[in-house]
């Protein structure tokens, strides 16, 4: 596994570029998409660890990411139907209840 | 063998439940009465039953520890729930159930019609298992919640008219006065045991364990800051000086308290505890001399005011006040089987005079209630001649009043006279045993004078009732008249299990039954005390003598007070009018409730206040409000980073992220 | 200059590319499509990895089933085109952010020292025995109460996600 360090510059760039959405956009379902790109980032990271060592545990971790990742788009897509629902808009922006 | 002991102290309890968390339910007056006698009643059956036993045993196994269950363990302390069956606390068993149980059955007359009649059963109730939990604890601390019990249900019967101001205050003044004994108990019980377990290792506060190793104490030191703090426990609970004034004011409940409760059983607790750990204070010559004093002033002191006083049941509770102090100066001069000799006759004649004045009381407010007057049903100047309408109440009344003046052939002559006797001879206090014996003298003269006064002002002489309100006078019914009949015949016969060897001597052999019986309880400290002191001989003749003495004495009090209030009446009049000065201090009590409240009431409500307003409000409240403010102002402008922006949080997490994996990664 | 080589560059060109699309498309939908292509990238890497049972659940899990909620919830509510964008600065702070973030992995790459093999897991065995099955033994065994654990997690998120898009009871 000499390429090692090239799937890990590769993870480095997709969660950077994950970060930067999540920082720019507004749009609640872009930054999700976003946050998901960061989290295969680090799957990828996972994967590419687990070859390399030649142990399962970093792809069995990678699973249950998979299965949070999908227990978080469920109930985020189904908050933002709500939200939706109530604000007529997906913008981040808008909700701000939390204000001082 | 004593393996029901556990059921007495629990029928009480029960009825406790029964009557306090049903009563209100079942409204009916005789089944709730029934209930709470009943209870008494059984706890009687089963201590008749433990004390039958008891006495089949040899003299030498006559104390059983009977434990239920073990309480609280820490480290080397160690309590249980158990049960201490001795003659001394079989004995206090028989007199605070029996009586208790007349008192109950006599409460069902007196308490008719009365609001929270289910009420004052359940306080009853839980008072005599507070009581027995006191008497039959093995250790100190099961002791102590006998003895706050009693303390509380004192307290709640005091206040059981609570709707009056001062039977409120009256409560108050005498769960306030019982904390300050209570806390020395405590400390004598934390002193004891910290003493003992220190420098000996035994950490223990059973009353068996300690008696055991009575012999490690040594005489005075600490022995005495230990008994001392007892004592004060005692004078609380008791009633002595300095701590006395609660009891004249607790008359303020229901005339059957005063005769269960500051009569007869909770008052005479103090005593009880001298007598539990009489091996302790006989250790402390300092502290016998101190309760020996302290009895025989409060004997001679509270017997003072006795005379002056006009309400009935006063008079009851200043010659109860007095009476204690006797049964402290028989603890104090080391006679401790004349002090609970006393404490027994003292139950049945006081019970009988508080549950006959009760009968009168009862008798007379009924009358006054007829006639639309709101003259005091209390007070004697507006009873007299009232034994041809109670003739019951009059005889048994009149017995106990004997009984208490110690006319011989009475219980109360045998018990004081041994008192008095063992006040003169003892061979603790030297020359101080002629002071000890005066007061008791003179408490004695004056405890004839101002009973007879009691009972030729309400029963003899014209009756100075309001106008057409005699002839609603009347008996009161057979429940009220039967417990004041056999509380009569006690304090008549009671006193024969005690005669002193001289009479019994006389009369062919009788033993003093009551000094073998409660032989093994005392025996370590007479012991002490024989080996300690000098018993110096004293004749026959002698003893004789101050027999004689005190039978004089009682003749003399009960012919003064047959000249003053039934032969020429005018005399007293013309006392107080020559001495207006001394009649005033005598009836206002000595003015040493004013004095309390001048010394030590008024300057603690000061410092109170001060606290209060210039302390708590001040500089507490102070702190606190500051401390909110603070924390608002910071709030108001920290706040504002919640911009409620996602972007921003996300954004700042990031950041944080960055900055620590930087910082992991420079470093 | 190998052919794996050149495929992995080639890969690694179209995975970079489709996460800048994801970023920057204007219409939602086009990222999410971005994001799908991406994802295909990811498990092309993991079938580069020899690790064939992920690269079948990435696209199972990912391309399938959360894209496609994804891209259901997209058309649900009919958005269009992110019209307003954000203010600027914000728009160049998190950039600054985000390329910090890219330095500082970089930096660690640089700086940090992958250990040796520690595992028995070869290639070979991979061949030999087949991953899924590799997976599915570490899995039932040393891993059994974190699945089960999972299990109950993506319970909760059902019903969650029930109660949350559940039309108002009025």
């Amino acid at each position: 596994m000499d390429n090692l360090n090239n799937y890990l510059i590769v993870s480095a760039v997709l969660f950077s570029i994950g970060t930067i959405g999540v920082l720019t956009r507004k749009n609640a379902i872009v930054m999700f998409m976003c946050i998901e790109l960061m989290l295969n980032a680090v799957n990828l990271t996972f994967v590419a660890f687990s070859r390399h060592l030649g142990n399962l545990d970093g792809q069995i971790f990678v699973f249950f990411i998979m299965t949070v990742a999908a227990a978080e788009a469920a109930v985020g897509l189904a908050m933002f139907i709500a939200f939706f629902n109530n604000r007529e808009s997906i913008d981040i922006d808008d909700a701000n209840l939390m204000k001082w | 063998m004593f393996d029901n002991v556990w059921l007495i102290p629990l029928f009480p309890l029960i009825g406790f439940l029964i009557n306090g968390l049903l009563g209100k339910k079942i409204k009916n007056e005789t089944i709730i009465g029934s209930i709470g006698a009943l209870a008494v009643f059984s706890s009687f059956i089963v201590s008749v039953m433990t004390f039958i036993k008891l006495i089949g045993l040899p003299s030498a196994e006559r104390s059983v520890n009977i434990k239920i269950f073990t309480w609280m363990t820490a480290g080397t302390f160690n309590a249980d729930i158990a049960f201490l069956i001795d003659p001394l606390s079989c004995l206090m068993l028989l007199v605070v159930t029996g009586i208790g149980t007349l008192i109950h059955i006599y409460s069902i007359g007196y308490m008719h019609g009365e609001e929270g009649f289910y009420r004052f059963f359940a306080y009853l109730n839980l008072f005599v298992f507070s009581m027995l939990l006191l008497v039959t604890g093995n250790n100190l601390l099961l002791m102590f919640v006998g003895w706050e019990g009693v303390g509380l249900c004192s307290y709640l019967l005091i206040g059981y008219y609570f709707h009056k101001k001062s039977a409120g205050d009256a409560g108050k003044k005498a769960f306030v006065m019982n904390r300050v004994g209570d806390f020395g108990f405590l400390l004598g019980t934390f002193t004891l045991f910290w003493w003992l377990g220190q420098t000996h290792g035994i950490w223990t506060i059973q009353f068996t364990e300690l008696a055991k190793n009575a012999n490690l104490f040594p005489t005075g030191g600490v022995v005495t800051v230990i008994t001392l703090c007892f004592f004060l426990g005692a004078t609380g609970k008791s009633a002595q000086i300095p701590l006395y004034t609660w009891l004249p004011d607790a008359m303020e409940g229901p005339t059957p308290v005063s005769a269960l409760i500051h009569a007869a059983t909770m008052v005479t607790a103090g005593v009880y505890m001298i007598a539990r750990m009489s091996y302790l204070f006989i250790r402390s010559p300092e502290t016998m001399m101190t309760v020996a004093v302290i009895g025989a002033c409060t004997a001679f002191f509270a017997a003072t005011i006795g005379t002056a006083q006009n309400d009935i049941k006063r008079v009851l509770a200043y010659s109860t006040v007095s009476q204690l102090g006797y049964m402290f100066l028989a603890m104090g001069v080391g006679a401790f089987t004349a002090g609970v000799f006393h404490l027994m006759t003292h139950a049945f004649f006081k019970a009988c005079l508080f549950l006959g004045s009760g009968a009168v009381i009862h008798s007379m407010h009924g009358a006054l209630h007829h006639v639309h007057s709101h003259d005091d049903a209390q007070d004697m100047r507006n009873m007299g001649g009232l034994s041809k309408y109670m003739p019951m109440t009059y005889g048994t009344f009149l017995v106990a009043t004997i009984a208490i003046a110690g006319i011989p052939g009475f219980s109360g002559f045998f018990s004081k006279d041994e008192i008095l006797w063992q006040a003169f001879a003892n061979p603790l206090h030297g020359s101080l045993n002629m002071l000890l014996w005066g007061l008791g003298a003179c408490a004695a003269l004056m405890t004839a004078f101002y009973m007879f006064r009691l009972v030729f002002m309400t029963f003899h002489g014209t009756c100075r009732i309001k106008a057409g309100a005699e002839k609603h006078l009347h008996e009161s019914p057979m429940v009220i008249v039967f417990p004041l009949i056999v509380l009569a015949i006690l304090s008549m016969v009671g006193g024969y299990i005690g005669l002193p060897k001289l009479i019994g001597d006389l009369v062919g052999g009788i033993p003093n039954y009551l000094e073998h019986y409660l032989e093994p309880v005392f025996a370590n400290a007479n012991a002490y005390m024989q080996a300690h002191t000098h018993h110096g001989h004293h004749s026959h003749a002698l003893e004789w003598g101050l027999m004689g003495t005190s039978v004089v004495i009682a003749v003399v009090g009960i012919c003064t007070a047959y000249v003053l209030y039934i032969a020429s009446p005018e005399i007293p009049k013309k006392f107080t009018a020559a001495f207006p000065a001394l009649h005033r201090a005598v009836y206002n009590k000595w003015y040493i409730d004013e004095l309390y409240d001048f010394m030590l009431v008024n300057p603690c409500k000061s410092l109170g206040r001060f606290l209060w307003k210039g302390f708590d409000v001040l500089v507490v409240d102070g702190i606190v409000n500051g401390v909110a403010h603070v924390v608002m102002a910071f709030g108001g402008v920290i706040r504002y980073m919640q911009t409620g922006q996602i972007y921003n949080y996300a954004w700042s997490m990031t950041f944080g992220v960055v900055v620590i994996i930087g910082y992991y990664l420079f470093k | 200059m190998d052919i794996s080589s050149v495929f992995f560059a080639l890969v690694t060109v179209v995975a970079i590319v489709s996460a800048l699309m994801v970023v920057t498309c204007k219409n939602p939908i086009n990222s999410a499509l971005s994001l799908v292509l991406t994802f295909f990238c990811l498990a092309t890497y993991y079938a580069m990895l020899n690790a064939p049972f992920m690269a079948a659940v990435q696209i199972i899990v990912y391309a399938g089933a959360i894209m496609v909620l994804i891209v259901f919830t997209i058309m649900l509510l009919n958005i269009r085109v992110d019209a307003n964008k954000k203010g600027s600065h914000q728009v160049a702070l998190g950039s600054v952010m985000g390329i910090v973030t890219l330095l500082l992995t970089g930096l660690i790459l640089t700086r940090g020292k992958v250990s040796q093999p520690v595992g028995g897991i070869t290639s070979d065995m991979i061949n030999k025995l087949g991953h899924t099955e590799l997976i599915g033994k570490v899995m039932f065994t040393d891993f059994l109460l974190p699945f089960e654990v999972t299990s109950i997690l993506l319970l909760v998120a059902i019903v969650g996600a029930v109660i949350l898009a559940k039309r108002k009871l009025s």
